[in-house]
């Protein structure tokens, strides 16, 4: 018997797909998420949002935010770690945390170093912007990828560059020969075996979820359409008119994205969406993409 | 021979994969009107609870009972499990119920105790490498029901007439000889 194998860790991940990931603030917010049909809740202190209006270092939750919504929900529990910062994963690993985002929403704690995620038990996701940081995860032992676009901003346009960008350079990795992938992966700065892997599969070894500006129930289809597994929803559900609803809708659009008639549907009377940020009018210091490398 | 996977969410284009190793058809079934074309269905794994939300809201509550009635085969792996049994320990509802079963989910506890292992199933000569992942336990079964494996003395694999169920994930690795196995018992129920 083997616990925290990468086939046990990854596995999780799979279990995930054409599914959305919410994030929650309280046992209240988890109950609703799960009653919407979210297949796992990521549990925090503050929203991406109010992570950006509140300013300051932003850190780990409080632990018993994540016992509290581990207590009243039957999906699997996720929470954030800063980037490189190896006490906040090894808490909530204690703390029986199912996944751990190493997250660039948090301030990072390292600016040289990720996580070892292959020491741990428990399986980590973390952010990725293009194919070179993806495979960089993925050999620190990430199970688990998702677009980083701008978190917090309720604004699509940056995940979708990121997916679009991803995809464009694995369809670009099974067009090289064989002997043209070792200059390849010094380019990237990504293992060889990582990039032979995707010459070989044409796709990446583990799934890669939307995350970072979807707001709204064409937003998770939109990201779908573009080849995501499933979505993250961080402020775009409780930031909302009526999170009950939009919570539903973007499930339903997620499972159904080619159906464009249901998502029509599913978007009518759902109120204000979370009011958005114009990428352009961030600083370059609030650009929270760009942490992480 | 057509085998449909429903694909609500959940680990769908595994099960294809090993479909199609295992010499049938696999398609992704996100629709009622697909049912009719099939031979048989696999309930996938990924989260029961947004399975059976989904399964209400689309229709398929119903529509499967009535394919698993007409004697076509059904296959719930993890999740699926779960979706196929009589009775969920700590739950009001249950969803399909077609198996004489109590079933309890996340058995193993968190993820981090999720695992695998070399599992021996009755009808398969080998052991099998069985992916436990936040997995469920077959807690009881009814007279109908045909133990297939177990860990630990606990039930992790059982049929009754033409519904398969694993605890385990199957379709998380290279071995087809569980898809093998389901696409057997429709040949059989056939003749």
């Amino acid at each position: 018997m083997e616990t925290g194998t990468s086939r046990v860790k990854r596995g999780m991940a799979e279990m995930q797909k054409g599914g959305v990931i919410m994030d929650v603030m309280n046992a209240e917010q988890a109950k609703i998420a799960e009653a919407a049909g979210a297949t796992a809740v990521m549990a925090l202190e503050r929203v991406p949002s109010d992570i950006r209006a509140a300013g300051g270092v932003a850190r780990m939750a409080d632990p018993t935010v994540l016992e509290e919504v581990m207590k009243v929900v039957s999906v699997p529990v996720m929470a954030k770690a800063r980037i490189g910062h190896i006490v906040e994963a090894r808490v909530l690993e204690a703390l029986g945390a199912d996944y751990i985002d190493e997250s660039e929403v948090l301030t990072p704690a390292d600016e040289v170093y990720h996580i070892d995620k292959r020491e741990f038990t428990v399986p980590f996701v973390c952010g990725a912007k293009d194919i070179g940081e993806a495979l960089r995860r993925i050999n620190e032992g990430a199970s688990m990828l998702r677009t980083k676009g701008e978190p917090g901003t309720g604004n699509i346009v940056e995940a979708v560059r990121h997916m679009r960008l991803i995809k464009g350079q694995i369809r670009h990795i099974q067009s090289l020969s064989r002997d043209e992938l070792y200059a390849e992966a010094k380019n990237l700065g990504a293992p060889f075996e990582q990039l032979l892997y995707i010459h070989e599969n044409g796709k990446l070894p583990v799934v890669n979820f939307a995350a970072g500006g979807v707001a709204t129930p064409s937003d998770a289809a939109l990201m779908m359409e573009l080849g995501a597994d499933g979505v993250f929803v961080g402020s775009g559900i409780f930031k909302s008119d009526n999170p009950e609803k939009f919570a539903r809708a973007i499930v339903e659009a997620t499972t159904h994205y080619k159906d464009y008639k249901l998502i029509a549907e599913v978007s009518k009377n759902l109120g204000a969406p979370m009011k958005g940020i114009e990428i352009s009018k961030l600083n370059a210091h609030e650009r929270m993409q760009d942490r992480g490398w | 021979m057509k085998i449909g996977v429903l694909a609500l969410q959940g680990a769908v284009a595994e099960h294809i994969r090993m479909i199609e190793l295992a010499g049938g058809e696999g398609i992704a079934v996100k629709r009622t009107e697909q049912l009719g074309e099939l031979d048989g269905i696999i309930l996938p794994g990924g989260e029961s609870t947004t399975i059976g939300k989904l399964i209400r809201k689309y229709g398929f509550l119903e529509e499967l009972k009535q394919f698993a009635n007409e004697g076509k085969a059904v296959f719930g792996t993890c999740a699926g499990l779960i979706v196929v049994a009589d009775e969920i320990i700590g739950q009001d509802e249950a969803h399909l119920q077609l198996m004489d079963m109590k079933v309890s989910r996340n058995a193993f506890g968190r993820q981090r105790e999720s695992f695998e292992t070399d599992l021996p199933v009755k009808g398969i000569s080998e052991p099998v490498r069985a992916v436990f992942i936040r997995a469920p336990l077959i807690n009881e079964v009814g007279p109908e029901v045909e133990v297939l494996s177990t860990y630990k003395d606990e039930i992790v694999a059982a049929k009754q007439g033409n519904v398969l169920a694993t605890s385990f994930h199957p379709e998380l690795t290279d071995d087809f000889r569980m898809h093998a196995y389901f696409l057997d018992m429709i040949r059989a129920t056939r003749q």
